[in-house]
């Protein structure tokens, strides 16, 4: 049977599989089968679980054949980015420093997958210890935008977006930082959510910023994402961050409403620095929502103007801090060449560590000392309670917001990295996401001059994921943004 | 010229939770090496921290205890440093807001007085792993099973002024955190040590002297001994007009001195923020207040009670109640005896007898707790004698026997055949015609011989004041 995962989403196929009509085994075969035809292309992956796969796939097809579907994505492969931990398949963050990592437990992300008897087929591409935002400075080299192989597929989860887009992947999990998941899926024209700060347990999730990272799904549209938020959402007694909230329930989002929905943007977000093109789509966008029975106004929200270097500065100060341990005294990589104990730190992390990792623990160790401490750490953390008050303040006033979700759209590659200011400052649009701790959905709604996709995304209140997921979903039913790139085979990374 | 002593403790406790801070491991001591150990006190990538919400009972019982106000909203923060035994290269600890704070303990000073020691706080955070030095291989080892294990740092005033206040200091604290059962407080263990942070000044100079902070004691006596090092180290550079410098030292308990670790000028930077991984943690007036009423008696207030209503000398009471061992064996005897003199008595004569002939702490004492009542309940009624009653109870504290089945076992009751007690003395009397002869003379020292020769006869059990009577009687 021939099984093409650009064309058929996450709930298509576990329908098939749980009615039988695809085994469980058929669909692993078609993803290896596309991973070994596309990967040479856009280098997605960094590596695969075929043992592992092919194993779980036979107890879920045993439970299956016994009418035992646990749960509405039973059956279905994933894959998840390489900074969630797997146990026993090597999670290496595609940084040298953990290329051997093997790790002995599995993020809880990981266990409720498996709990739903989805099967994990492999890791995902993206930047060094997530930072970044092009997917250019894994070890394991860049990945490919699906619609133009000369650019960046954005990042850093290139990887989990990429793979949905050229179907190497039915459904994937990613990691939002500052935008992680939002702007690659833009990037690439896939939908992905990124959930509220504490709806989606941390533990196994190798750290970035431990206050603004979340894992979240990225798939072809928002019921796919909202079925596997369902499964990974909910307190985990290992995360003393993850909250205590009412199941989510992916069901809701198929009846939703944008009728009388009030829906606020930005208008910082429509400024000077966003694309043309870009604004266009996003105001088409908007006249669609009314279109379907919403009010849609802008508003002006000064605040966003310092949200990238509050976010730069505690992103920077929590990473330097959570990348202490990879000191190559325990785990990850140690230097063959030292002489002592001091000599064992610094060699192993100058050879550990890419260029952007050592920017940034630079830069956090910088904000974290005695002598900049107020001046900096301090002043980002007062930023960030305004970003997180004024975007609440917003959202008592409006139901969502809508904005872009980058400036521009895909760059070519080794433009941002030679310019890591404006490489930042592509964060924009989704860094206050972060800082605010908010949910945020990023949707495929338009394209540019060079068909290149273009996202919007609707922000929701803390924990209401489900609302801008009803509207996000009706946007899709009755629109045609989501497309397939024109698939190339068989180029050399 | 004379110089004072200002002195201020800091006191690392492990406290006696089951399981670690952050995380299901045991806390129990020792273990293969590398045995009591996670993912997660590992600091492996993508592990986070769990606070183990006993150990923030355990801190607010402790802050109750010290007379220490709680702090409400608590946090904790990161404390960055690289070191082999800190696996995620930061110190979870607190900051800003440690959660006990503006405390005091009363010690007896040297002049008979009592003085309060303010305690400045009290935080909680984690210990590090252990180092060990292999000399074979030339190498460091490390043991992380110690890592993570809850600690509370009580941070004194400068309050103190002597080796002997600062010792005072820190048995009455070890007495509290063992009353209210948050830590073992086993320096050999490691679960209570002290950083002594120093100074001398000229007497009448109002500012104080350059401080120098001394870690690595790891008894009582090795504290005195580095605060009058310490204390004379810092005079003789003063008197030589050289300047104490602000450091942090070593003490070397063998050589008997300390040696410089780092100073001021070196001193590390070690990036405190806020952990972004544990949210803050709110404290009830309730929690407060139900932990205030769970604590159980105290020192000062079980010696008050001892003196006032049990009549025991001040002085005892202060040895007794100094450790929480000796109020329960105490109590205990006291209890089963009826007789809390009787009971005070054994244990500060025979009992500390015990104690510093085999040098033994009241901690690592291993005899039931009933043993020592039964021993003065058979003295009471005259079943066995003193003597046999001292050597008994040292069986027990060597032991651990049942006195009544050891007494019976060796034939240790006290011979209540005065026939047999008769004829016994009148055999010394006939084999020591001598000292008879004497004591007829007019020497009374005899006597006391032929009492003596007369109880080893009758292997100490016949009463003494019998075998006198039938003595004078043979005699007379």
């Amino acid at each position: 049977m021939n099984i093409d995962f650009t064309k058929m989403t996450a709930l298509e196929l576990a329908k098939k599989i749980q009615s039988g009509e695809i085994k469980v085994r058929q669909a692993v075969d078609a993803v290896y089968e596309s991973i070994d035809k596309f990967d040479s292309t856009y280098n997605c992956y960094i590596s695969t679980c075929k043992e592992k796969a092919y194993k779980k796939a036979d107890e879920v097809q045993a439970r299956i054949d016994s009418g035992n579907i646990v749960s509405a994505l039973a059956g279905v492969p994933v894959s998840v980015k390489d900074n969630i931990c797997t146990k026993g398949i090597k999670t290496t963050a595609a940084s040298k420093m953990l290329e051997n990592f093997n790790p002995i437990y599995n993020a809880t992300v990981v266990d409720r997958m498996e709990n739903a008897d989805m099967i994990i087929v492999g890791k995902l591409n993206l930047d060094e210890f997530a930072m970044g935002n092009t997917t250019e400075t894994s070890i394991f080299g860049a990945t490919n935008n699906p619609w133009d192989t000369s650019r960046v597929p954005g990042g850093s989860s290139g990887g989990s977006a990429v793979s949905v887009a050229v179907g190497e992947a039915v459904i994937s999990l990613g990691s939002d930082t500052g935008g992680s998941i939002s702007q690659p899926c833009s990037f690439c024209g896939v939908t992905g959510l990124k959930p509220t700060y504490g709806s989606v347990s941390r533990h196994g999730l190798i750290a970035c910023a431990s206050s603004l990272d979340q894992i979240g799904p990225i798939a072809k549209d928002v019921v796919d994402c909202a079925a596997l938020f369902e499964i990974i959402s909910g307190k985990d007694v290992k995360d003393g961050t993850s909250m205590e909230t009412p199941k989510f329930d992916y069901s809701k989002i198929l009846d939703g409403d944008a009728k009388g929905k009030k829906i606020g943007i930005p208008s910082e977000l429509l400024g000077e620095n966003i694309d043309p093109q870009i604004k266009e789509a996003i105001q088409n966008t908007a006249k669609e929502f009314e279109k379907l029975g919403a009010t849609v106004e802008e508003f002006s929200l000064p605040i966003v103007k310092y949200s990238v270097p509050a976010y730069y500065v505690i992103a920077s100060a929590e990473a330097s801090s959570n990348l202490s341990r990879y000191d190559g005294v325990k785990f990850g990589y140690s230097t063959p060449n030292a002489t002592d104990l001091q000599d064992l730190y610094i060699k192993s992390r100058s050879e550990g560590f890419g260029m952007e990792v050592k920017r940034r623990l630079l830069l956090g160790n910088l904000v974290l000392s005695k002598d900049y401490y107020e001046s900096y750490y301090e002043k980002a953390l007062q930023t960030k309670r305004l970003v997180q008050q004024d975007l609440l303040k917003a959202l008592e006033k409006y139901d969502m917001l809508l904005a872009p979700v980058a400036p521009t759209t895909a760059y070519k590659k080794d433009e941002a990295l030679s310019s890591p200011l404006d490489m930042y400052m592509g964060s924009f649009c989704t860094v206050m996401v972060n800082l605010a701790g908010l949910p945020a959905v990023s949707v495929p709604c338009g394209f540019d001059n060079n068909n290149l996709p273009i996202g919007m995304q609707l922000i929701g209140k803390p924990f209401d994921e489900t609302s801008i997921m009803q509207v996000a979903h009706i946007f899709q039913k009755t629109t045609d943004f989501i497309k397939t790139p024109e698939l190339i085979q068989g180029v050399a990374k | 010229m004379n110089y004072e002593l200002t002195l201020g403790l800091e006191v690392h406790t492990e406290l006696s939770t089951k399981t670690k801070i952050f995380c299901n491991c045991t806390t129990e001591f020792g273990g293969e090496q590398n045995t009591h150990v996670c993912e997660g006190c590992l600091g492996m990538p993508g592990t986070l921290p769990v606070l183990n919400k006993s150990v923030v009972d355990y801190a607010i019982k402790t802050g109750l205890a010290t007379n220490c106000s709680i702090t409400q909203f608590n946090k904790f923060d990161r404390k960055n440093y690289f070191y082999p035994d800190l696996p995620k290269a930061y110190q979870i600890s607190q900051l800003y807001f440690p959660i006990c704070q503006n405390g005091f303990v009363e010690v007896n000073t040297d002049d008979g007085n009592t003085k309060r020691v303010r305690i400045k706080e009290i935080h909680m955070e984690e210990d590090a792993g252990k180092l060990i030095h292999d000399p074979w291989e030339d190498c460091t080892l490390i043991d992380y099973n110690r890592g993570a294990v809850p600690l509370l740092e009580i941070v004194s005033e400068p309050d103190l002024s002597s080796a002997q206040e600062a010792i005072e200091y820190l048995e009455k604290l070890r007495a509290i955190l063992q009353y209210v059962g948050v830590s073992d407080c086993k320096m050999q263990e490691g679960s209570f040590r002290a950083d002594i942070n120093l100074s001398v000044r000229p007497v009448g100079q109002k500012e104080l002297g350059v401080r120098t902070e001394m870690k690595n004691m790891n008894s009582f006596k090795a504290i005195a001994r580095a605060i009058e090092s310490e204390s004379k180290r810092q005079i003789e550079l003063i008197e030589e007009g050289k300047t104490v410098l602000q450091e942090t030292r070593r003490w070397d308990d063998n050589k008997g001195k300390s040696f410089a670790m780092r100073s001021k000028e070196n001193a590390q930077d070690y990036k405190y923020f806020p952990d972004p991984d544990l949210p803050p943690i709110e404290i009830s007036d309730k929690q407060i207040e139900d932990i205030r009423k769970s604590l159980p008696e105290l020192p000062e207030q079980k010696k008050l009670r001892y003196v006032t209503q049990l009549g025991l000398p001040e002085y005892d009471t202060g040895i007794i109640t100094n450790s929480v061992h000796l109020v329960a064996l105490f109590e205990k005897t006291a209890e089963l005896c009826g007789n809390p003199k009787e009971a005070a008595n054994w244990i500060m004569v025979e009992l500390m007898k015990l104690l510093n002939d085999s040098a033994t702490l009241p901690e690592d004492m291993s005899f039931d707790d009933t043993s020592l009542a039964k021993i003065i309940n058979l003295l009471a009624e005259n079943k066995i004698t003193r003597d046999t009653a001292k050597k008994v109870f040292a069986k027990v504290f060597e032991d651990d026997v049942d006195p009544e089945q050891y007494i019976k076992d060796n034939n240790l009751a006290v011979m209540t055949d005065n026939t047999l007690i008769k004829s016994t003395i009148e055999k010394v009397v006939a084999d020591n015609q001598k000292s008879v002869d004497e004591y007829k003379g007019g020497k009374t020292q005899a006597l006391q011989y032929l009492i003596g020769q007369s109880m080893r006869a009758l292997r100490g059990q016949a009463p003494a004041q019998e075998v006198t009577k039938i003595l004078k009687e043979l005699l007379d």
